[in-house]
This record gives C-alpha cells, sequence and structure tokens, in this order.
C-alpha cells in the first residue's frame, strides 16, 4: 500500500508552549488511521497543520507526493483533503440542499468561477448528487429545511455529507462523535463504515474508544506532543505506555 | 436558497416591470405621479439594488458606496461635454469607470472584513469626497460642480467651461444654448427621463436576480453564512466578493449616470458619507438580502422625504386648526421638528421602528401579512414565504 499523506518531522509552538514535538507520521491509502491521547496532547493542532489553518515551524507534510505546507485552505481542499470539524461548520442559513450544492460546486467549478448567469436549478446533475448524498446519511426528507434547524447529530451528518459530496481523498474528522447519544453515535458508526466502502482514506480523532476499535485500521498515540506509539488496534490496546499516557492524562 | 423555478421567476419580474411602468399612473394618488419623483425612486432604486449584491448577499457593509454613485456622475457629465449629449456613452462611460474604481477601492478594502471594511470603505468615500473639492478639480470644478456649457466655437483653452461635443459637432448637430442630454434625437426630460430611468431599473432588476439565482450568487451568500467553512470547501472567497463589490459599484456608477442625465450636473456632495448611509438605510428599510426590499425602501425614502420635506409650519396650523389655540401651538410646535428641515428626524424614528420591529425591513413585515391570512386557510408550507 502506498503512503497517501507524509508528516515529517514536524514541530509547532505556540509562544512557549511546544504543541507538536517532531511529529512523524505515515498514513496508507484506503485505511482508517485513528489518532487518540489525553486532552491537550495536540491532536487538533495536528489536524490544523494538514489543513492551512496553521501553519508548522518546521517539517513538511507531504499529499500524495506533494508538499501542501503553507497552501492556502482551499488549495489543500481542492488537492482532494476534506475536514469535519469538531463542532459542526455548516451554512447555518441556508437550506440542506444548499449546503450540500456549494461543496458540489466548489468541486466542479474550481477555487473561483465567476458564473453569475446560470440558474443554480439549471444544474441538475450537481443536484441530483447532493439528493443523492442527503439520502446517504438520512436527511434526504429534510433537504429544504434551514440547517440551523437540525438538531447537532443532524448537523454532524450533514457536514460529513459536505464533505463526502466532494469524493476527497482523504477525509479528516474531527471527534465524529462527541456529544453524541450511544444511538446516534452507533449510526454515526454505520455511517462511517458505509462510506468506508468507497475506499477513502479517513483519519479519525476520538475520545471514545468503542468508537475508535470499531474503526480504525491503525491507531497512533499522541501524548504532550508527540507520537508515542503506532500500530494496529490489538497492538495498541496491550500497550503499557499507552495506559500510562491516559492515566496520566487522567482520562478514560 | 429558495427555490423557486425559472417560470415563477419570469412571472415576478413582469409583474416588476408592470407596475415600475405603471407607475406614473398607479401612484398618482398618492401624490407621487410626476417624473422628477419617480425618476427618483428608479435611480436611488438601482443605487440600493445594486448595494443589496454586496451587502444582502455577502454581508459585507460598505460605507463608500456614494463614492461610485459620485464617479458615474462625473465620467457621465464629461461625456456630454467632450462626446456628445446622447445618454448611450454617458452611461456606458459611467458605468465602466465606477467598475474600474470600484475594482481599486474593493481589492484593497477586502483585504480586511467587518468593521474593518467599512471603515475602509468609509475612509475611501471620504478621501474621493475631499479630492474632489481639492487636488481634482481641473476635474471635477471643485465647489460649483461639473456642468454641461456652450459648444466652443474656437480653440478649446479651458474644457471645463468650453465643452467640445466631438462627435456632435463632427455629426453636424446644431446647438442653440446648453443642450439637454437626448438618445438619437429624443430629448430626455420630463417623462422621457423618467422612462429612461424605468428601463435601466428594469434591466438591472433582472440583472440582479439572475445574479441572486445563480451559483455565484449562492457562493456569495454562502461567504455571510460560514465564510469559514467555505475555505475548507475548497472555494477563494476574495475573488467572489471583489465581484460583488464591483457590480454593485457599477450599479451605483449607472445611478450616477442617470442623476446627470436627469440633470446634467455633478457636484462632489452626492460622494458625502451622508449619501453612503442613505443607501445602506434604503436597503435594510425595504429589507437586505431581498430582490424587491431595496427598491421599496429606495421609493419609500424618497416619497417620505418628498412629502415631509414639503410640509411647514403653516399647512401644519392649517390641518390642526379645529383645535384650541394652546393646543394647537404646542402640538405644531413639536411636529415641526418632524417635517421641512427636520424630516431627517421622522426618517430616524421611523428607521429606528423598522430594525427593532421588523429588522427583515418592509418584505418581511408583508410576509407576516402573507402568513396571516395563507394560514387562516391552512395552506402554509414555508414555500411561499420571502416574497423575492
Amino acid at each position: 500500500m502506498a503512503a497517501i499523506l507524509q508528516i515529517t518531522d514536524v514541530n509547532k509552538s505556540f509562544g512557549g508552549l511546544r504543541a507538536l514535538w517532531d511529529v512523524n507520521l505515515t498514513v496508507e491509502e484506503g485505511t482508517v488511521h485513528a489518532i487518540i491521547g489525553p486532552n491537550g496532547a495536540g491532536k487538533s493542532t495536528l489536524l490544523n497543520c494538514l489543513v492551512g489553518r496553521l501553519k508548522p515551524d518546521t517539517g513538511s507534510v507531504t499529499f500524495e507526493g506533494r508538499p501542501i505546507i503553507g497552501l492556502p485552505p482551499h488549495r489543500i481542499n481542492q488537492l482532494g483533503i476534506a475536514r469535519v470539524f469538531q463542532t459542526p461548520e455548516i451554512f447555518e442559513d441556508l437550506t440542506l440542499l444548499d449546503n450540500v450544492l456549494i461543496p458540489a460546486m466548489a468541486k466542479e467549478d474550481g477555487a473561483f468561477r465567476l458564473n453569475a448567469w446560470q440558474r443554480v436549478t439549471r444544474r441538475r446533475a450537481l443536484i441530483e448528487e447532493a439528493e443523492h448524498i442527503l439520502e446517504d446519511v438520512g436527511l434526504a426528507d429534510q433537504r429544504h429545511r434551514i440547517a440551523a434547524a437540525l438538531s447537532r447529530g443532524d448537523k454532524r451528518r450533514l457536514e460529513l455529507a459536505m464533505c463526502l459530496i466532494q469524493k476527497p481523498k482523504l477525509l479528516l474528522l474531527d471527534e465524529p462523535t462527541a456529544g453524541m447519544s450511544r444511538a446516534d453515535t452507533n449510526n454515526t458508526i454505520e455511517l462511517l463504515k458505509k462510506i468506508g466502502e468507497k475506499g477513502i482514506t479517513k483519519i479519525i480523532i476520538e475520545h471514545d474508544m468503542h468508537v475508535v476499535f470499531s474503526l480504525a485500521h491503525r491507531i497512533s498515540v499522541l501524548a504532550r506532543g508527540t507520537f508515542i506509539a503506532d500500530g494496529t488496534p490489538d497492538e495498541i490496546k496491550g500497550d503499557p505506555k499507552v495506559q500510562e499516557a491516559y492515566l496520566g492524562g487522567a482520562h478514560l | 436558497m429558495f427555490k423557486r423555478n425559472a417560470r415563477q421567476d419570469l412571472i415576478f419580474f413582469l409583474v416588476f416591470s408592470a407596475f415600475v411602468l405603471s407607475m406614473p399612473v398607479l401612484l398618482a394618488p398618492i401624490g407621487a405621479g410626476y417624473p422628477d419623483l419617480l425618476q427618483k425612486f428608479a435611480i436611488y432604486g438601482l443605487f440600493a439594488i445594486g448595494f443589496n449584491i454586496l451587502f444582502g448577499l455577502t454581508g459585507y457593509l460598505s460605507f463608500g458606496h456614494a463614492a461610485f454613485l459620485g464617479v458615474g456622475s462625473y465620467a457621465a457629465v464629461w461625456m456630454f461635454k467632450l462626446l456628445t449629449m446622447n445618454v448611450i456613452p454617458a452611461i456606458v462611460f459611467a458605468v465602466i469607470i465606477s467598475g474600474l474604481f470600484a475594482l481599486a477601492i474593493g481589492y484593497v478594502s477586502l483585504k480586511r472584513s467587518g468593521i474593518y471594511f467599512s471603515i475602509l470603505t468609509l475612509a475611501f468615500a471620504e478621501m474621493s469626497y475631499k479630492l474632489a473639492y481639492s487636488v481634482l478639480t481641473p476635474l471635477t470644478n471643485g465647489e460649483t460642480g461639473l456642468q454641461v456649457k456652450l459648444r466652443a466655437s474656437g480653440p478649446v483653452t479651458d474644457l471645463i467651461n468650453q465643452d467640445v461635443r466631438v462627435l456632435d459637432a463632427a455629426m453636424g448637430i446644431e446647438e442653440n444654448g446648453i443642450p439637454a442630454p437626448s438618445l438619437f434625437g429624443l430629448e430626455i426630460t420630463g417623462w422621457q427621463a423618467f422612462y429612461l430611468c424605468a428601463v435601466m431599473l428594469i434591466a438591472g432588476f433582472y440583472i440582479a436576480m439572475r445574479i441572486n439565482r445563480s451559483s455565484f450568487g449562492m457562493m456569495l451568500r454562502a461567504i455571510k453564512s460560514n465564510q469559514n467553512r467555505l475555505n475548507y470547501t475548497g472555494v477563494y472567497p476574495r475573488p467572489y466578493l471583489l465581484a460583488a463589490f464591483t457590480i454593485s459599484g457599477m450599479y451605483a456608477g449607472l445611478a450616477g449616470a442617470l442623476l446627470a442625465v436627469t440633470d446634467p450636473l455633478a457636484g462632489a456632495e452626492r460622494m458625502q458619507w451622508t449619501a453612503s448611509g442613505e443607501v445602506v438605510l434604503m436597503t435594510i428599510l425595504g429589507g437586505a438580502g431581498t430582490l424587491l426590499g431595496p427598491f421599496l425602501g429606495a421609493a419609500v425614502i424618497k416619497y417620505f422625504e418628498n412629502i415631509f420635506s414639503a410640509i411647514n409650519e403653516n399647512s401644519l396650523h392649517a390641518v390642526l386648526s379645529f383645535l384650541p389655540d394652546p393646543v394647537e401651538n404646542a402640538l405644531v410646535s413639536v411636529l415641526s421638528m418632524f417635517v421641512g428641515e427636520g424630516w431627517h428626524l421622522t426618517l430616524g424614528l421611523l428607521f429606528m421602528l423598522i430594525v427593532i420591529f421588523l429588522p427583515g425591513g418592509l418584505i418581511e413585515g408583508f410576509n407576516r401579512l402573507i402568513g396571516l391570512f395563507t394560514r387562516s386557510r391552512k395552506q402554509t408550507t414555508g414555500e411561499n414565504r420571502e416574497e423575492a
């Protein structure tokens, strides 16, 4: 299997705080790679470095062999990296259908296209695709509602649909089940398994071990800004360093 | 946002056009059936419709759009002076120049968002205003304003006070005195002027409607809703914003050109911040983000300006003469603050009431009324919300 994402010696500090410390990670194409670790370990910082929100101080990140550090977020997305945020980032004032149409248009039109004359309703193919995706995540019957009216769980599913319609090569999920009920969490796991069949590589940041062990092919453990363990779920379960990091981090 | 299909849009557009063209008849009963006022509805309606493409769709509040209005006026008058009294070159040139102007100002201002963007646009507009009075006097004729003058018979030494009208001269058009703007021989004054403005308004409305329903329009709404998400969705918001800014600047330029067509004089006071503020009021009063709202807001403000500024103390005394004298005098002294010169006080109150009780503007008010009626018929599906 080929590496789709290669992170090499990435460092990031905020003032005197060193958030990432010589981070190295290889994500294989087609896998689900979970990143776990106690609060404050640097998981979100790492994710922000991957999508262009933050720029690492040193080190390199290559996506499909192409360096992506320093690229603005929209360029990184156009390369095929989509992200689901910890708190859903959606277009609250627009309908669900529009929420999904916008990323679909971004995929088709690129970062900018002055298409001020053609009616949105004439883009039948995109609308059909959008309705299809909404069906996949179980929101089709609400497609004409305004997104702000959705429950938190539904907003997450909408955001997932917005990422999926772009058919990304790499999908980053930042705690996709945080704050969800057990039933919703299980639904999300099923949904993520279903989209896993489409061969999208995924990086999942998650605290819920149930989710992690249900989905991940490979797990990396981040503690105090650096990876302390990396392996299959079974290897990670038995790793004493991981246990210590979690107990030391007073988590679980 | 609201999936109106092309047919519904066409009907809506035809009804709007029919209304605009028949305003002289329809609005006669409320005392607005004369060209001077109606052409103001159309001109400021255009200004507000264009402003709405920026403010209503993207949420970027420009406080400097009057600069483009002023630039449009100056550009149009220069065309009258240099080329021809035909309005077409004047309008085209004004739209192009104000578009370029907007492109430059927008390019810089859009480096920031929110309040900083507003302040930058305000600063640029005030700079333009001050420049028009000082450094740029050779182009603007300062306080006197740029005017159409007699065509020079001999060599031209002073372009401000001597016109050339190269095109008219080449075509051998005779001039007796200072000519009026024309459209291929048809003099543009009175009702002709109104109908010219009305046709421009209808065209501008149609373009705004198409922008509203387009992918571009949806991206602008997405910018207003969540620019952060848009970035991570692979969209670069800056060029979208710049395009919206430039288009709205061109609308302002068109409005400015029409002001010059209906009265061939361009003054710097048109660029002052109060004029920029007025278009903000119009848009919010009518309903920002809606299609019809900005025009409605512009018409309502221009109408009330006309009515209230015409009332004076004498007319108040005449209306209230049935009251006992002390009451009458007291009432008149209070009410007179709100009329005549003080009509801005009325405007301010009206604006406050709208913002507090109808934040979606007059259009929201209409929608609520329609909602009341349709709900009583148990037909409400949420589809007929949003008049435009």
